[in-house]
């Protein structure tokens, strides 16, 4: 690759010849302030529309100033990031920005991680001198986003998303000028559109235009009420991410931490989502077991490669965009929902409580989360299986609130029954963990030998898309693997067009699985929090005593006490569910 | 938005019209020109169409429709007026011819009589800056229009 020299900020700096003067500032520690910007690394994910003007620079010899995140180096190039005249351009243009944006932020939920706020902090903005007309647009709430686009700066993020890394395709740029708005088609709410609630939009957007629905308030109320009894389940991803809030380096695990706050908040019952990941790998496994016998036996009907249910993000994906293929992935509910029939069926009944007196609260890392327990074939009689679902952000507001001192907590452990997982559970966070954990209890129930190690590092990484084949005692499993929607849609076009070689396809709707879920604390495009905290979940799983599914005591008492076996008649009715085609009359009614 | 049965031949033609572009997505707003020339407008059934067709989002298709002026998701008159307010127009008083159609039609710029008959847009100059103020209904030229003359246009296309 051919080098340039050039000087910013006096001093020197050689970097490859395709490199911006932003990425070029980096390298010797020159952070320009951005906006718009957003970079994902080694996940090919970058905006740069080069539309807020926040990165300008002033570059020797070039009569305007230049931005940054969209003008390349050259040769001998001399480059100022902060002189007094580039200082006054990015205060100006940040308070013509501001101008069109309400000065809500005492109230906005936002407020303390908006990047707009930030910066205006920064760049030391202390009163709004352009008033006039602020563009205007109706709230959209749909069952997880919000859309509250007068907070909109139109940086386009969450358009990149959607379209280029997702290809959801819900949201775009529409109308022009001071009406331009972000939305999506034919300006119809989120709900009527192809959205999947991944909440990448969410996770990206630098101001308060888009954020979670929350149910914070309805969760405290349930606290609240004597006559309820509260149990809460914690998603794997949770626990490597939540200390991020309270200031604790990325990767540090807090499963002992969250769970004594969970009980410093008035849970009856902490419990984890763990479990019933251990459950789902049962149901699933025997799924795929199932399937792949049949098919060697010669089965023609069996639908091969089975695809993972867990992601609800993506379920609504396929419903949208495949509805074709919606008897190829498992029928496993995922982990949240499997969760909310065995706590109100088999635990409530066990102490005695009316399933309308047992609330059950899930902490996931997703918003997804959020619409699948609104879903209407997870509700007995109205009732819900999961009564409220928030995110990793809210929690970590509960806790705040709630005036705990999170980091001087000391370490508790989960409440039995619902509360023991294995590390099989836990890597449910990862892109890779949930055909890992299923690998490992399916090699031992086809082969009926012992796992040698428990471990398939082949499974594990980052790459966009991946495939391995696992050696199932002389019987090779091909194994795919995809995260981000846009990501799983090449794995799926294959499946359509009958090219899959796969006999199983794990799929995550957001960058790094779970653990970048749209609901996790914001890593304003670090990836390397996202490593840090999948490096977390694998740390979590090599300490558990018990690392494979099918050996969790209080899941084999499960299957003892209560369902039978996996796939029996009980299953069926508690842990399976069925898909929809939602791909027709989409935008008009 | 209530849902609109377009015609088996229109929207035959239309794909027809996608597929002389091989259905590429680059080609969308050539695609549109012609859609808008097939339609007379846009609306959300058409662009659905094309989304699908082009393999683009209906989301992207409605943003370059919503940028772009010359595309219009309102279906014209059977009689589409249009009032010239070109600098000779102006300055003989096409404004108050404007308004006088506007209040006789009750309807606004852009929009369309909800019997379906007249439809209402403004331009810019139609070259016969002589006959100021110029009014355009359909291909038919009317010149000199004062806003006394208004009904008596209209009266002529509402029998």
């Amino acid at each position: 690759m051919e080098m340039v020299k050039l000087t910013i900020d006096g001093k020197h700096v050689e970097v490859e010849k395709d490199t911006t003067i932003l990425k070029a500032a980096r390298t010797i520690g020159i952070e320009i302030p951005t906006l718009c910007y957003f970079q994902l690394k080694d996940m090919d994910i970058e905006n740069r529309p080069g539309g807020c003007r926040i990165c300008v620079v002033e570059v020797s010899g070039r009569r305007n100033l230049a931005p940054a995140c969209s003008t390349g180096v050259a040769e001998g190039m001399v480059v100022q990031t902060h002189s007094i005249r580039v200082l006054n351009a990015r205060r100006t243009v940040l308070e013509l920005i501001l101008s069109d944006h309400p000065a809500e932020c005492l109230t906005c939920a936002k407020s303390g991680q908006c990047e707009l706020q930030t910066l205006a902090q920064q760049l030391g903005v202390r009163e709004l001198p352009y008033q006039g007309a602020q563009s205007t647009y109706r709230k959209d709430t749909s069952p997880a986003i919000i859309r509250d686009i007068d907070k909109c700066i139109m940086c386009r993020r969450c358009e990149m998303m959607c379209n280029d890394v997702q290809t959801v395709g819900a949201l775009s740029a529409v109308n022009r000028g001071f009406m331009a708005v972000v939305a999506p088609a034919f300006e119809m709410n989120l709900e009527k559109s192809p959205c999947t609630y991944c909440g990448q939009c969410v996770s990206v957007c630098p101001t308060g235009a888009l954020t979670e629905v929350d149910h914070s308030r309805n969760v405290i109320n349930a606290l609240a009420d004597p006559a309820k009894t509260v149990v809460v389940q914690t998603a794997p991803a949770v626990r490597a991410a939540l200390g991020e809030e309270f200031g604790l380096e990325p990767g540090t695990l807090v499963t002992g931490k969250m769970v004594a706050a969970l009980r410093r908040l008035g849970f009856d019952y902490v419990f984890d989502t763990d479990f019933a990941a251990d459950l789902t790998i049962m149901e699933e496994s025997s799924e795929l077991l199932d399937r792949l016998t049949r098919y060697l036996k010669g089965d023609k009907e069996v639908r091969l490669p089975i695809l993972t249910s867990c992601c609800p993000g993506w379920v609504n994906f396929f419903e949208h965009y495949f509805p074709d293929l919606i008897d190829v992935p498992s029928t496993a509910k995922s982990p949240q929902q499997m969760f909310g029939p065995i706590a109100k069926e088999y635990f409530g009944k066990k102490l005695g409580i009316d399933r309308k007196n047992l609330i059950v609260v899930s902490i996931m890392p997703c918003l997804a989360k959020k619409y699948e327990c609104q879903r209407d074939e997870f509700k007995v009689n109205g009732d819900p299986d999961v009564n409220y679902s928030l995110s990793t952000r809210e929690l970590a507001h509960l806790i705040r609130l709630a005036n705990i001192d999170f980091n001087s907590l000391s370490d508790e452990e989960f409440d039995n029954p619902l509360g023991e997982s294995t590390g099989a559970g836990v890597i449910f966070a990862n892109t890779g963990g949930v055909i890992e954990a299923a690998c490992r209890t399916a090699y031992e129930l086809y082969t009926g030998k012992k796992l040698e190690k428990v471990e398939f590092n082949e499974l594990r990484g980052l790459e966009n898309v991946r495939h391995a084949t696992v050696d199932f005692d002389g019987l090779p499993v091909n194994i795919g693997i995809a995260h981000g929607l846009g990501n799983a849609r090449k794995l799926l076009d294959d499946v359509r067009e009958g090219r899959s070689l796969f006999h199983a396809i794990e799929i995550m709707a957001c960058p790094g699985g779970c653990i970048g879920g749209g609901g996790q604390p914001y890593h304003l495009g670090d990836s390397e929090i996202l490593k840090k905290r999948a490096a977390a979940i694998y740390r979590e799983d090599a300490g558990k005593p018990i690392r494979k599914s099918h050996e969790n005591p209080f899941i084999i008492k499960l299957y003892e006490e209560f369902l039978g076996k996996p796939l029996g008649e009980k299953s069926h009715q508690l842990l399976h569910t069925h898909y929809f085609d939602k791909s027709l009359g989409t935008f008009v009614e | 938005m209530a849902k609109i049965k377009l015609p088996e031949r229109k929207i035959e033609e239309l794909k027809e019209v996608c597929r002389s572009f091989n259905n590429e997505k680059g080609e969308l707003i050539n695609v549109l020109h012609r859609a808008q020339g097939i339609f007379g407008y846009l609306p959300a059934e058409v662009q659905e169409i094309v989304a699908k067709e082009l393999n683009v989002s209906a989301a992207h298709v409605y943003g370059v429709v919503t940028f772009y002026s010359f595309f219009t998701m309102t279906p014209k008159g059977e009689h589409p007026v249009s009032i010239c307010l070109g600098t000779a127009c102006y300055v003989r008083g096409a404004e108050k011819v404007l308004e006088e159609f506007r209040r006789e039609l009750k309807i606004q710029v852009g929009e369309t009589t909800s019997d379906g008959k007249f439809s209402l847009s403004c331009l810019r100059c139609v070259g016969a800056c002589g006959l100021a103020p110029v009014v355009l209904v359909g291909e038919k030229v009317y010149g000199r229009v004062s806003p006394e003359g208004v009904k008596d246009i209209i009266a002529e296309y509402n029998n």
